[in-house]
């Protein structure tokens, strides 16, 4: 998945470009303002800034930390349309401590992604990486065996199909041979239409949320606010979570991918919300 | 729509969250006042079934999740998965071994 790739590369090269210089980050530099000795090992970068705030300029509103603006990996300055989205990025770069974990800044990753680009890919490109998910879908999958997985799968999975075939007058089904569940093009053509309507940064955020929770219908459900992101991630993780009441949870594998995927699919939806919404306030006068 | 139990709970939850995730002067972080701000505006409408308030609510519990899971991910790397490499020290103890001292140093 070039998004670990592109995990590993952070590490080597920090993302943030600053406008001069970054400090010395090597382990037992000289210490900094409050005393701060704390090794990190070569490839983290402690916590250069002590504030964290944001001011709004032409493109957006952007992120300061302490007085220079952040940039994304390909040296853009970093602004972001939505300023509930700025916030919550500067909650993210404000709550690292002594040093900065990347891997914890899901939010902070997908704005670079919608202002970088990486991939290169335009609108149409990416709604068709989406779609191309129906096929195979997790909640379209099903087993034969053993049956109390079967009968699982029915009962939870099958809801969740039910209110997209209705919510989107299309028909899914589900199979439990290999080659998965027939979709008809009209179905895909739905889909297409319907993702069309998002905008780009929002597209960006719909695939990442797919992907990760590898089905396109329990993504619609999230975007749709049918479901919780507990619940989304519990009906794509359905079997996994069989086989640990069955057999035991492990909690460093287990409860670890479980958070990972919680964080990750939190984002994504968090993300698709604020860059495609728009609030306004309305006073009404109290009558009595 | 989804099944979120009440707006209080969840609010009580993501300050609590926001306070672990912002430090000392976690009230006057921006993200706090932000979200205070957004549960006060909503709070009073005309209507019983307010779709803004809906969407507010499920987005608190959206960033109430995130917050929630990346602090109890951090927790189980830093647990489990972060210890890194061991000394030679550490090595040699673990099979009843000492490191020789050569006071001259090697060679």
């Amino acid at each position: 998945m070039w998004r670990g790739c592109r995990r590993l590369l952070w590490v080597r090269c920090p993302p943030a470009r600053l406008h001069r210089p970054p400090p010395a980050a090597d382990g037992g530099g000289p210490a900094g303002p409050c005393g701060r000795r704390a090794y990190a090992p070569p490839g983290e970068r402690k916590r250069f800034y002590q504030n964290v705030s944001i001011s709004q300029g032409e493109g957006g509103f952007e992120i300061n930390l302490d007085h220079r603006k952040l940039k994304t990996p390909q040296a853009k300055l970093f602004t972001v349309p939505s300023e509930a989205l700025a916030i919550a990025v500067a909650t993210e770069w404000d709550s690292q401590k002594d040093t900065i974990k990347f891997y914890t800044m899901h939010l902070t990753t997908l704005c670079n992604t919608a202002l970088d680009n990486p991939t290169q890919r335009n609108k149409t490109q990416l709604i068709r990486a989406a779609v191309k998910f129906l096929e195979t879908d997790t909640i379209c999958y099903r087993v034969d065996e053993p049956p109390a997985l079967a009968e699982l799968q029915k009962n939870e999975w099958d809801p969740v199909v039910a209110w997209a075939e209705e919510r989107y007058n299309v028909t899914i089904g589900s199979s439990t041979s290999i080659l998965g569940p027939n979709i008809p093009a009209s179905t895909k053509e739905t889909f297409i239409s319907h993702l069309a309507s998002y905008n780009m940064w929002a597209l960006q955020g719909i695939e990442f949320v797919i992907t990760q929770l590898k089905s396109l219908i329990l993504s619609m459900g999230l975007i749709d606010r049918h479901i919780t992101v507990e619940k989304a991630v519990l009906l794509s993780r359905l079997e996994e979570e069989y086989q640990i009441r069955r057999w035991g949870n492990v909690e460093w594998a287990h409860d670890y991918d479980l958070c990972e995927l919680r964080a990750r699919t939190a984002a994504g939806t968090l993300f698709v919300h604020l860059c495609s919404e728009s609030s306004t306030v309305k006073h009404k006068l109290l009558q009595d | 729509m989804a099944v979120l139990g009440a707006p209080l709970r969840t609010l009580r939850a993501l300050l609590r969250e926001l306070r672990h995730a912002a430090g000392r002067h976690y009230r006057d972080s921006p993200a706090y006042r932000h979200v205070l701000a957004a549960f006060r505006a909503h709070r009073v409408t005309s209507e019983k079934l307010c779709r803004a308030q809906q969407e507010l609510h499920f987005q608190a519990a959206t960033y109430l999740c995130l917050l929630r899971s990346v602090r109890e991910h951090e927790a189980l790397h830093r647990e489990y998965h972060g210890k890194g490499e061991r000394s030679p020290e550490e090595v040699a103890g673990l099979v009843g071994f000492r490191l020789p001292q050569q006071p001259g140093g090697k060679g």
